[in-house]
């Protein structure tokens, strides 16, 4: 019978802590909610910013963009730390195995050295575009504000860090490890007069101030065209070059971008419902760095697609993902 | 193709750092701002040795699986109650401590490193803070995951983010953390990543998480030594930085020596909750405060500093008072909980006979002459009924917030005051050190939120501390604070206990 | 001299590592404590994936050693091969 007296006598007192009972009620809570609502500093900091002297360590005022409540931002995936490298140690598993079959199948030596050079023109130099993404999330990450979204950045962040990395095991690949491909999509990167446009691009979003802004600019403009146009554009290209095979190589960013797309939509809804002055302001962000996006990949799309209308077909996307968030009517 | 192939040192440079560029369109100096302000000179960024070559497929790999393992365990742990193989349900305060004051600091080191991993010029040194940013991450979560079950069964768990906010002695802490990351980036990891983690982490995480093992708590013991895995790479970035700093320019020498002996003071007041976590809050000892210091601190971090000296670093400023504090200092932290129990979000106790010995063996030129007196007289009090409680609020030291009653050192029944004049104004301090702390930066110090302060400004929800501990701070009184003797954890475990569960 | 030192969770694969340090630095002391088996030695300390595969038998990363790694003590070099731990005197 003491199995009878355990439950008796072992009657929790509470479901969960405080701060998660008075936002969803008395009852047991997720592991997402009691590692995310709450856990950044709201009040009471003892000295200012020595490097920004007009702000408090954590402070709502680092963007134009007002929340009711910050936290409202959650992530439908419910990523904390320990289901989100979970996630993602899977996707590499599996992307680990078609680089190793890519490898061990000496694929390299069947692509036509037309594909590689266009790998090495136009794909790989993308992993200097995913380095600015890195810093771009990690700014919204350090000055954001809320665990909801900040975690949420920095999973960006690193996961854009490890786009970056498999862009450049692609170059290793094409290069049997002597990382001259890298250095020569670099070089390309900085001296090809297609790409400077993007490159200045890059240059500039690491300098806008407002992390919302910022983040608007390369997770919602930056990333909506260019992941469109660099995997699925340029994936089709390549098919029909006789390139197939590099489609092993990228998919791990395609399943990426999909994942990421969701986190993304939601949060942004959630931000453009909140208020109409939020959702003009994101409007009006998103009119500006759209522009000036289109403009930045013009010259290396031209190069890099025959294709005439494969700009508008990105940007058409762009317009679709913008009136499903809600942000443009 | 023949070409040579990469090893790994040239492999990881090309998968991290080779991913930045020089900008020509943009000012570099606008997209990395605070590199310059603290005088520290930086010549060349490429000079950065990484202190470790993870790229994120082996991150994700490995930290996937030791996430696996841990959870695997809280999981049981839960399922299988695991709070009732505790040695004594008087430990779990040691991990209420831990809870309220140490997590919330995880949190402010993933924000800190989260700033740094972003303002770096140098790419190296930006992942590496990255990956730490993102393993504070794990820690605090993992710290709140496994917490979770004992804030299920035991009080004075639940608002422990609230109270960090808030909570008198909890702004030691925070103003700790507070104050390395509105410091520089350079400051920050001078202060974190090296005097912080590579000299004094090791105390709080080592021995503790030992202590957890040696009184039954599998799930802090798991989380602990799973954290420390990762921190042995933080400490390989510490190490990292401050051979970085002292290479790049001689200037930097003295700066960097300024922030050290800063910190490790700042660090070892912050210490003095381990401490007495350590010797009073543990049922079953692991070892004192004072081998820990010993082990820890004087023989590794005297190796360290030897290793330094021929950069021109000296050991920290004040480290031969610490050799004298560490026979006091956990006895003294103790007793100031013990007097202002009925204000703490733990419950506080006398340690018991067994316990009085085993201080008296560990601490022989100390604790029967000066701290074994106090005890028994307050054991006769409580066995009275007389327990008290100092009801007036404690003047704290302006610069580590700690109530001011450590004593001189070299004579342990004089407290230690200390103070200094800036514009017209007088502060006080618990002692050289922090004395020390505020006189080279006043500005930043006479901003400190110090909570005694606030609350006779009425800033804290009520005159009365009552009001202020119901109210201001959310605790449930009665059943968060005041001694276990007489608490609803003392009365549950008792049940359980006796109802044969436990 | 100085000591280096690291220490280990007491799992079953540091059981392996161990005994592979203990075989390649005859010299240094290995101390088993709660739940945590420490290793130090005077100036130098190596970790070879040649030595730990041998005991281990199988493909050893070194990078593997982080998932049992508590903590350490020295400056730190470490390559496909082997992790090394020193002071310099």
């Amino acid at each position: 019978m003491t199995i009878e007296i355990k439950t008796a006598t072992l009657q929790p007192i509470r479901n969960t802590f405080a701060n998660i009972e008075r936002r969803f009620g008395d009852k047991p809570a997720s592991r997402y909610q009691e590692a995310t609502y709450d856990l950044q500093g709201e009040t009471n900091f003892h000295y200012r910013p020595l490097w920004q002297p007009q702000y408090e360590l954590n402070d709502k005022s680092r963007t134009q963009i007002k929340m009711e409540d910050w936290y409202d931002l959650k992530d439908p995936r419910q990523f904390y730390y320990g289901t989100y490298v979970q996630q993602r140690a899977k996707h590499q598993e599996a992307t680990e195995t078609n680089y190793s079959f890519f490898d061990k199948r000496g694929l390299t030596e069947h692509l036509p050295e037309e594909v590689k050079s266009h790998l090495i023109t136009y794909l790989i130099p993308l992993r200097h575009v995913e380095h600015t993404a890195n810093l771009n999330n990690m700014y919204g990450c350090a000055f954001g504000y809320g665990t909801a979204i900040t975690q949420a950045l920095l999973y960006n962040a690193m996961d854009r860090l490890g786009n970056a990395q498999y862009l450049s095991r692609i170059g290793l690949l094409l290069d049997g490890n002597s990382s001259e491909s890298l250095a020569t999509a670099k070089q390309e990167w900085l001296k090809n007069p297609a790409w400077q446009g993007m490159r200045a691009l890059c240059e500039e979003m690491t300098t806008v101030e407002d992390w919302f802004e910022v983040f608007i600019a390369q997770d919602l403009v930056v990333d909506t065209l260019v992941f469109n146009l660099f995997y699925e554009q340029l994936d089709q290209k390549l098919a029909v070059m006789g390139g197939r095979d590099v489609a092993l190589l990228t998919e791990f960013m395609q399943v990426w971008n999909k994942d990421s797309s969701r986190w993304l939509d939601s949060v942004l809804k959630t931000v453009a419902s909140e208020s109409e002055d939020n959702r003009a302001l994101l409007e009006e962000w998103v009119q500006q760095w759209r522009v000036k996006t289109l403009a930045a990949l013009r010259p290396v799309i031209a190069a890099m697609l025959d294709k005439g209308d494969a700009l508008d077909i990105a940007d058409a996307l762009l317009e679709a993902r913008l009136k499903k968030i809600g942000i443009t009517r | 193709m023949v070409a040579k192939k990469l090893n790994l040192k040239d492999k990881y440079r090309a998968l991290t750092r080779d991913l930045d560029w020089d900008y020509d369109y943009a000012d570099r100096k606008k997209a990395f701002p605070y590199e310059e302000f603290e005088g520290i000179k930086i010549t060349d960024w490429s000079k950065w040795e990484d202190p470790f070559r993870l790229t994120m497929d082996a991150y994700w790999k490995y930290q996937a699986e030791k996430e696996k393992k841990l959870y695997a365990i809280f999981d049981a742990f839960s399922q299988n109650n695991g709070h009732l193989n505790v040695s004594d349900a008087r430990y779990v305060n040691a991990i209420k401590v831990f809870l309220t004051g140490v997590s919330p600091l995880e949190y402010q080191a993933f924000q800190g490193y989260a700033h740094v991993g972003r303002q770096f010029g140098g790419a190296g040194a930006r992942v590496a803070c990255q990956m730490q940013s993102i393993d504070e991450l794990r820690h605090v979560q993992t710290q709140i995951h496994a917490m979770s079950h004992y804030n299920k069964f035991f009080d004075g768990f639940q608002d422990w983010t609230h109270m960090h906010d808030r909570v008198w002695y909890l702004s030691v802490p925070k103003s700790f953390f507070d104050d390395a990351r509105s410091a520089g980036p350079f400051e920050f990891l001078i202060a974190i990543s090296f005097s912080f983690e590579y000299v004094l982490t090791n105390l709080l995480f080592v021995p503790f998480m030992s202590g957890a093992a040696h009184n039954g708590d599998m799930a802090t013991c798991t989380f602990g030594f799973s954290a420390q895995s990762d921190e042995a790479r933080h400490m390989t970035l510490g190490l990292e930085i401050i051979k970085f700093l002292l290479e790049q320019h001689e200037d930097n020498v003295p700066i960097v020596q300024k922030w050290i002996d800063k910190w490790f003071w700042r660090g070892t007041r912050l210490l003095a909750i381990v401490a007495m976590m350590m010797d009073y809050m543990l049922p079953n000892k692991v070892m004192s405060w004072k081998e820990a210091w010993e082990v820890y601190f004087e023989d590794a971090g005297g190796a360290l500093f030897k290793d330094l000296a021929r950069y021109g670093i000296r050991m920290p400023k004040f480290v031969e008072t610490t050799a004298k504090e560490k026979e006091h200092i956990s006895h003294q932290a103790w007793w100031i909980f013990y007097t202002h129990g009925h204000a703490a979000g733990f419950h506080t106790s006398i340690p018991s006979a067994e316990e009085m010995d085993w201080l008296s063996e560990k601490y022989p030129d100390t604790f029967d002459k000066y701290y074994r007196p106090r005890w028994e007289l307050a054991k006769e009090m409580e066995d009275r009924g007389e327990r008290f409680y100092t009801n007036g609020l404690p003047q704290l030291c302006t610069t580590c917030q700690i109530p001011m009653g450590f004593t001189e050192m070299d004579d342990p029944t004089q407290i230690a005051y200390r103070s200094s004049d800036f514009e017209g104004e007088k502060y006080h301090f618990c002692s050289d050190g922090c004395k020390h702390i505020f006189d080279e930066e006043p500005e930043k110090y006479v901003q400190s939120w110090l909570p005694v302060h606030q609350i006779y400004q009425g800033n804290c929800g009520g005159a009365d501390v009552e009001t202020v501990l119901r109210e201001y701070y959310k605790m449930n009184l009665g059943e968060d604070n005041m001694d276990f003797k007489g608490s609803p954890d003392e009365k549950r475990w008792n049940e359980w206990k006796s109802k044969g569960v436990a | 001299m100085s000591k280096v030192y690291l220490a280990l969770q007491d799992n079953d694969d540091s059981r392996y590592i161990v005994e592979a340090i203990s075989e390649d630095n005859p010299s240094a002391t290995v101390i088993n404590q709660p739940a945590m088996i420490r290793i130090e030695n005077e100036g130098e300390l190596v970790v070879l994936r040649e030595t730990v595969e041998e005991k281990i038998g199988r493909e050893w990363d070194v990078q593997e050693l982080h998932l049992s790694l508590i903590t350490l003590g020295g400056n730190v070099d470490e390559d496909e091969d082997q992790l090394r731990l020193s002071w310099n005197v």
